[in-house]
């Protein structure tokens, strides 16, 4: 399992992937496996209202990977994620946990054709 | 070709028995009689509607409502923009006159969404969101929740300020007979509602609404001649944010607004000095402070002092969501975009009653998924 980021030819980098850039439109040919690197939280909710199928509460975080080793004109990635535990602050350091079912395929909207979406993904869990 | 809007009308928002296809009916037939208008004098006809098919399934709304209005054989789309199909629909309208494609367009918008549970119905809207977001659960209020925590630390806004918004909004919606909540809140009441989306709680977020609006557009030269008073659109700009929005450079800036708004600031020659009034798409009270930033009206991270201050109140110097808003007027998806319309025409032509404020030039913006596009209108009265 990996958390991978995509890097055009201009060092930009965003998760997840496009086929081009979001910033110049080139195409991203190369990735990054965030999985083992560690993140800090920019901002964080705990939903109380969450859709069918999805835990609840439901905490999530922004948090922001420094990549600012590989040298490239991007210098952070952020990504959106669960939270493993509702006990979280912005600024805090996680690291992400692979879970194989976020919220329950059998449920909701797209139930009917669950293979058209992904359900497996990382929690960041505080350090 | 100069562009007018000769004729508003818009239903009760709220929790209505009318199938989409009834609501949407009501605003066109309402719209064409009070311009005074005939069926068959109109040319184009545009449906906005995020959803019907996953709302109501029904689908192929612009024919039947066609057909239903006695349009036969105008030129129907529907037109989806999320969130901000009603803007986008201004912007269509306005395309299919300026280029001359059309003398007499019929815009309406509309959703039917409150037969759903609160569940459901904000699944249908989270599906919007990205896959890599949609398999975390995310949902529009929690985005809401992340940005307004985002903003608070590092502007250092009061949380009450945020209340602030709600209470204004109700107490302008007192005043619309049509909005779905005819009742104002004080600021206790917001800040010790439950927890929905942390640190945003109920009273920051709008409705669950069924309803519809309509516009009616022509050119400059023909509403001179038919119409008693109208209103010009003398700018609009439509723009895209990233679809995933944690990949914002910065998550308090509204890109689409900021883009959007300057094509129409740029086509109208105004700036946001200029402005009288304004809806602002306040789906979450933080948006109104995003926008009230994106148009220019305030410094990034200020304009949370504008609802402290009263600036933004329907007797301050820049009156926002004299309507009521999303807030308190609702927030059925296709049909909010249109009704922000109806407010400012109606401001614009002197037929807002109770709600009316002087105003010659009026902004509106409809924001889709949270911020991912976003229309811009500058309307004028006649001069």
């Amino acid at each position: 399992m990996t958390l991978g980021a995509g890097i055009c030819p201009n060092g930009h980098v965003s998760y997840p992937t496009h086929p081009r850039c979001p910033d110049c439109g080139e195409p991203q040919d190369e990735t990054v496996d965030l999985s083992d690197d560690r993140a800090e939280v920019v901002t964080w909710t705990t939903s109380t209202a969450t859709p069918p199928g999805v835990r609840e509460p439901n905490t999530m975080a922004i948090v922001e990977f420094d990549i600012s080793h590989l040298d490239l004109d991007d210098t952070f990635v952020r990504a959106l994620g669960q939270v493993t535990t509702e006990e979280v602050e912005t600024g805090d350091v996680v690291e992400p946990v692979y879970v194989e079912e976020l919220r329950d395929p059998d449920v909701g909207l797209k139930s009917a054709n669950p293979e058209s979406t992904e359900w497996g993904g990382y929690r960041w869990d505080p350090v | 070709m100069g562009v007018a809007v000769i004729g508003a009308s818009m239903t009760k928002f709220g929790q209505r028995d009318a199938w989409l296809q009834g609501l949407l009916s009501q605003a066109g037939e309402e719209c064409l009689e009070d311009a005074g208008v005939t069926p068959k004098e109109v040319k184009h006809l545009y449906v906005s509607n995020m959803a019907s098919g996953e709302f109501e399934g029904k689908t192929g709304v612009m024919n039947a409502l066609a057909h239903d209005l006695g349009l036969i054989p105008a030129y129907s789309e529907r037109v989806d923009q999320t969130s901000s199909s009603g803007g986008a629909g201004i912007y269509e309208a306005w395309q299919s006159v300026a280029s001359g494609a059309s003398e007499m367009t019929l815009l309406v918008g509309g959703e039917k969404m409150t037969h759903k549970t609160t569940g459901q119905a904000t699944d249908i809207i989270a599906s919007i969101a990205h896959p890599a977001e949609y398999k975390h659960g995310v949902t529009l209020p929690s985005f809401a929740g992340m940005t307004a925590r985002h903003y608070l630390e590092r502007f250092d806004a009061p949380r009450e300020s945020l209340a602030r918004v709600a209470v204004k909004n109700h107490e302008n919606g007192v005043d619309n007979p049509n909005a779905q909540f005819q009742k104002e809140i004080t600021i206790e009441t917001a800040l010790d509602s439950p927890v929905i989306a942390d640190p945003l709680r109920l009273y920051d977020f709008c409705p669950i609404t069924d309803g519809s609006a309509a516009m009616l557009f022509t050119t400059e030269e023909r509403a001179a001649e038919i119409a008693d008073e109208y209103a010009v659109v003398s700018g609009i700009g439509g723009a895209t944010d990233t679809h995933v929005v944690h990949e914002r450079d910065d998550p308090t800036i509204m890109g689409g607004v900021v883009e959007s708004s300057r094509e129409a600031y740029g086509m109208a020659g105004l700036g946001p000095e200029d402005l009288d009034v304004a809806e602002l798409h306040d789906m979450f009270t933080i948006l109104e402070f995003l926008q009230l930033e994106g148009i220019g009206v305030a410094d990034q991270g200020t304009a949370w002092e504008l609802a402290m201050d009263g600036t933004t109140e329907k007797d301050g110097e820049l009156p926002i969501n004299t309507s009521g808003g999303l807030k308190s007027k609702g927030h059925p998806l296709g049909a909010s975009g249109v009704a922000q319309g109806v407010e400012i025409y109606e401001q614009l032509v002197g037929e807002a009653g109770p709600r009316q404020v002087e105003a010659d030039t009026a902004l509106a913006c409809n924001v889709g998924g949270f911020g991912n596009c976003v229309i811009t209108t500058i309307m004028e009265a006649a001069q």
